[in-house]
């Protein structure tokens, strides 16, 4: 009996530790360092390559492609957009770039395109297989022109999720990777509102909460710090996601 | 001088506590991580109950880290524990392989291997007999052991490395090896049961052979 009792007291002790290590600031810390660990193992285990995501064929496609998070933006400039088929909607690329640039749907279908059959893994632990078609993010930013100094790519969201802004980011290795691509079509057919029409972020190699939907804006950065509450995406700041989302 | 010889090495007993720390960490973090998606699926993809082939139930507070559901900070903890969990086995692994401990007391010998006395070896541990047989450890310990070094803990730290979509671009081959992202995510559940399984099976035998001596032992090395 009194042994049971000692075990009880132990793991509970233990939890509570575990509790109040995971709300320190040096516990923050330590997970953004392992991090970027893993960071580093997954770009050195690739062997100096440019790694790609596995690529599927047609026969493997999801029947239905769920949507997650925000499934509709709900503004009356969205359902406004949505009921003429998202013909005026405008993508700006701003930042530090030589030419700035404010894109038509028609602009975005006229660039070289690229289709990709990839799996998308959602941080809950679901994968889904899609196949999605648009222009890579680097020809974007190759037409903008990049300037020195940036690191990252901001992507600005016309969702607001419980109040905040949604929006995502990352660094120029992946914004740069063959596979990023601002997809407006999935499975050969305009971009369903569920799964982020009319423009989202495919971002291969890492999990789905970094796949922006209802794309507005892309903005190249030097610092994170002052974009959003500094953490570099709406999960991030809201809940504490890992930036880096290729675990 | 040679230096009195421990029951245990200092490898072994500094490895024994930190993966002790490690597999109560992940266990309870990623049973958290479970509660973000209750299914489990074989093959690359799944997201609806029609695919699934196990129904995971929720696990309740008490078995979580951190207590309440929080899938952000159970990540957290499992991102910073997998790599003191893959790099300390790695570490143990070396020095195994160097001091011969895998090869003298781990590995069981053909003889070992024989059904007579493994036959043999059950009635004594059914008798609660731990004192026998001339090696360190007895047969069924041997496999217990090497089951866990060598197959459940890699097979662990390999669909865990499987399920990351950055390790996957880099080593597309170790998914497929399991058979799919999701094929590996069953595969990380089932095989945490099994280690959990291993532990509950360890910390009873340690209750019925001595535990203050084993724990002793463990910690201070005790005599060889």
């Amino acid at each position: 009996m009194q042994r049971r009792n000692f075990l009880v007291a132990a793991g509970a002790a233990f939890l509570a530790g575990c509790n109040e290590i995971g709300k320190s600031e040096w516990f923050g810390k330590l997970a953004e360092g392992a991090q970027g660990w893993h960071r580093g193992l997954h770009r050195a285990l690739g062997g100096g390559r440019i790694s790609m995501a596995p690529e599927y064929t047609r026969a493997d496609l999801s029947p239905y492609f769920r949507g997650n998070g925000s499934l509709t933006v709900d503004t009356d400039a969205y359902r406004a957009a949505e009921a003429e088929g998202f013909a005026n909607w405008r993508l700006a690329v701003s930042g530090l770039v030589d030419n700035p640039l404010d894109l038509s749907m028609n602009d975005i279908r006229a660039l070289p395109q690229r289709t990709q059959i990839t799996r998308h893994d959602c941080v809950e632990g679901w994968s889904a297989i899609g196949e999605w078609t648009g222009p890579q993010l680097s020809h974007l930013l190759q037409a903008a022109g990049v300037q020195d100094g940036a690191n990252y790519v901001v992507f600005r969201c016309a969702d607001n999720l419980n109040g905040q802004d949604y929006y995502e980011s990352c660094d120029m290795d992946d914004a740069l990777h063959p596979q990023t691509i601002v997809a407006h079509q999935l499975n050969g057919e305009a971009l369903p509102v569920r799964n982020g029409a009319p423009l989202r972020l495919r971002i291969e190699r890492q999990l789905g909460y970094k796949h922006a939907k209802y794309l507005t804006g892309i903005e190249v950065v030097a610092s994170l710090d002052d974009i959003g509450e500094g953490k570099g995406g709406y999960w991030e700041d809201r809940a504490g996601y890992q930036w880096y989302a290729g675990i | 001088m040679a230096k009195p010889v421990k029951r245990h090495a200092l490898s072994t007993r500094l490895w024994h506590w930190i993966n002790a720390l490690s597999v109560a960490v992940l266990f309870m973090s990623g049973l958290n991580i479970s509660n973000a998606h209750r299914r489990l699926y074989w093959g690359d993809q799944g997201f609806a109950p029609s695919q699934a082939w196990l129904e995971v139930p929720r696990f309740p507070g008490w078995m979580t880290i951190p207590d309440y559901y929080s899938l952000a900070v159970a990540r957290d903890w499992h991102v910073v524990f997998s790599l003191v969990f893959a790099f300390s086995l790695l570490a143990f692994l070396i020095v195994a392989i160097a001091n011969c401990h895998l090869k003298r007391d781990i590995f069981a010998r053909a003889r070992e291997w024989k059904p007579s006395n493994i036959g043999r070896d059950v009635r004594e541990h059914l008798k609660f007999n731990f004192e026998h047989g001339g090696a360190k450890y007895n047969v069924l310990q041997k496999i217990a052991y090497s089951g866990v070094i060598l197959v459940l803990i890699p097979l662990m730290i390999l669909t865990g490395m499987a399920m990351s979509p950055g390790m996957e671009a880099a080593w597309p081959w170790l998914s497929e090896v399991f058979g799919g992202r999701q094929s590996a995510r069953s595969i990380h559940f089932l095989a945490a049961w099994g280690l959990f399984a291993f532990f509950v099976i360890h910390i009873l035998l340690v209750l019925a052979s001595g535990p203050a001596r084993q724990v002793r032992d463990m910690i201070t090395g005790g005599k060889g």
